[in-house]
């Protein structure tokens, strides 16, 4: 590698449109609903990932950088979606070499008796290599309540590649804020390997509206105006209900108005039906749903 | 004697960075890698033990390169151990190609044996000398 010579020069602007990388932030924008702090940190690391490789380039850094994430918040607000787009990113720039996306949680990992969590763990991280390993609701791998739980084990391993192959592995932790905050005051050697902690913020009721548009539209269907406001309802009622979990309610959501719709078809329709009927959600498919009756254990 | 078998076995040793390019090569053709060891380096033994299964969904060659570090910490200095990439391909159903990785320090070689026959015919054998101790007692570290 050649020392820098202050004059070398690098184009930021031209490293930036050969690398890819503005389809793939556009799409992210695209894609995405919300989000707003969420695209901006990816924005923020992936100008600090140019720059790096910039000054690499020029002879100036000589650390790798760390790029172990973890990203908190609640079910259903992009986490997932989100890490697959950060595979595409950091692929593009030439920090990981295949970007594929391996999608694990604790069974992947943990073994069921001595000796099986090893080459389990193993197992994952060597179809994960020259990718990212994205493990969901990483807090259950460690049992503190269970001193012989073999989550222990996969935790040392995962810390030993964490560490050691930071070139060929990117790994990205997801889960709840608060259960991960647990995990990470009580395996501090985690913390200290992640270098970014980006947390997802809950959706809306606008969003999550512009979300189901961009669900039915993915599906060839399309609200009325009246099925948007019973939706911008919905939305609202359901919120207040347990087990919400922002754009995977939604989603079932749409699915059982798409039931409902289809029964309905199926029952006033005499014969024939348009195109325009079939790929229509009404008020009534949605005002159907059991959240608005007034029953408070109602899902 | 050193013993060469497989792809490239006219050339020295590969370094590592050469068999990540090897490997790499393979399982960007859909070739399962698949690591395997013996201490009997009789050339007609085609059956080496297994390490691990084949690794058929691993993309990347580091994942093998790690599999591998981890044989050699157990097998490495005191056996033969080689990679070889089966293609599943209808029709093909076999291996594409295998190269030696590691090997014991000291190859003792070969010894020839005549077997003299009816008619003043001659049997040939090899024997290897290494292969004259149990098994697991052939190659020191």
């Amino acid at each position: 590698m050649t020392s820098a010579s202050g004059n070398d020069a690098i184009d930021l602007k031209r490293d930036f449109a050969t690398s890819g990388l503005g389809d793939e932030l556009a799409q992210l924008d695209r894609d995405l609903v919300g989000l707003a702090p969420v695209k901006r940190r990816i924005r923020e690391i992936a100008a600090l990932l140019l720059v790096d490789r910039a000054r690499q380039t020029l002879g100036l850094a000589t650390e790798p950088p760390t790029l172990h994430m973890s990203f908190t918040g609640n079910p259903g607000t992009g986490k997932t979606t989100v890490a697959l787009r950060m595979a595409g990113i950091l692929h593009k720039l030439g920090y990981v070499r295949r970007g594929h996306l391996v999608s694990v949680t604790r069974d992947d990992l943990v073994g069921q008796y001595i000796g099986h969590t090893a080459p389990k763990t193993k197992d994952v991280l060597k179809k994960a290599m020259g990718g990212v390993l994205f493990i969901d609701e990483a807090y259950y791998l460690y049992r503190p309540e269970n001193e012989r739980d073999y989550g222990q084990e996969a935790i040392e391993i995962l810390l030993q590649v964490m560490e050691n192959q930071r070139d060929d592995l990117v790994v990205i932790l997801a889960g709840y804020a608060d259960r991960m905050d647990t995990f990470f005051s009580s395996n501090p050697g985690f913390r200290s390997r992640i270098a970014h902690h980006i947390d997802f913020p809950d959706y809306d009721d606008g969003e999550l509206v512009a979300i189901a548009d961009t669900i039915l539209l993915g599906m060839g269907y399309r609200l009325s105006d009246g099925g948007r406001e019973a939706l911008a309802d919905y939305v609202v009622r359901r919120r207040e209900q347990p087990h919400f979990s922002n754009a995977r309610s939604i989603r079932n959501a749409l699915d059982r108005a798409r039931l409902r719709q289809a029964v309905r078809l199926f029952d006033d329709a005499d014969g024939a039906v348009t195109a325009d009927q079939l790929s229509t959600i009404e008020a009534e498919d949605i005002r159907a749903s059991r959240v608005f009756a007034s029953s408070p254990e109602a899902v | 004697m050193r013993i060469t078998q497989g792809t490239f076995s006219f050339l020295p040793d590969m370094t590592d960075d050469q068999i990540v390019a090897q490997v790499q090569y393979c399982l960007d053709h859909g070739w399962a890698v698949n690591i395997e060891y013996t201490d009997d380096p009789h050339p007609r033994n085609t059956y080496w033990e297994m390490w691990g299964i084949p690794m058929f969904d691993v993309p990347d060659a580091a994942g093998v390169m790690m599999a591998l570090a981890e044989c050699r910490t157990q097998h490495g200095g005191a056996n033969y151990i080689r990679l070889s990439a089966f293609d599943n391909t209808y029709g093909w159903e076999s291996l594409r190609l295998s190269f030696i990785t590691d090997r014991p320090a000291d190859e003792p070689g070969f010894a020839l044996e005549r077997q003299e026959r009816g008619g003043r015919q001659i049997a040939y054998t090899t024997r290897s000398y290494s292969a004259q101790k149990p098994e697991g007692e052939r190659y020191s570290r």
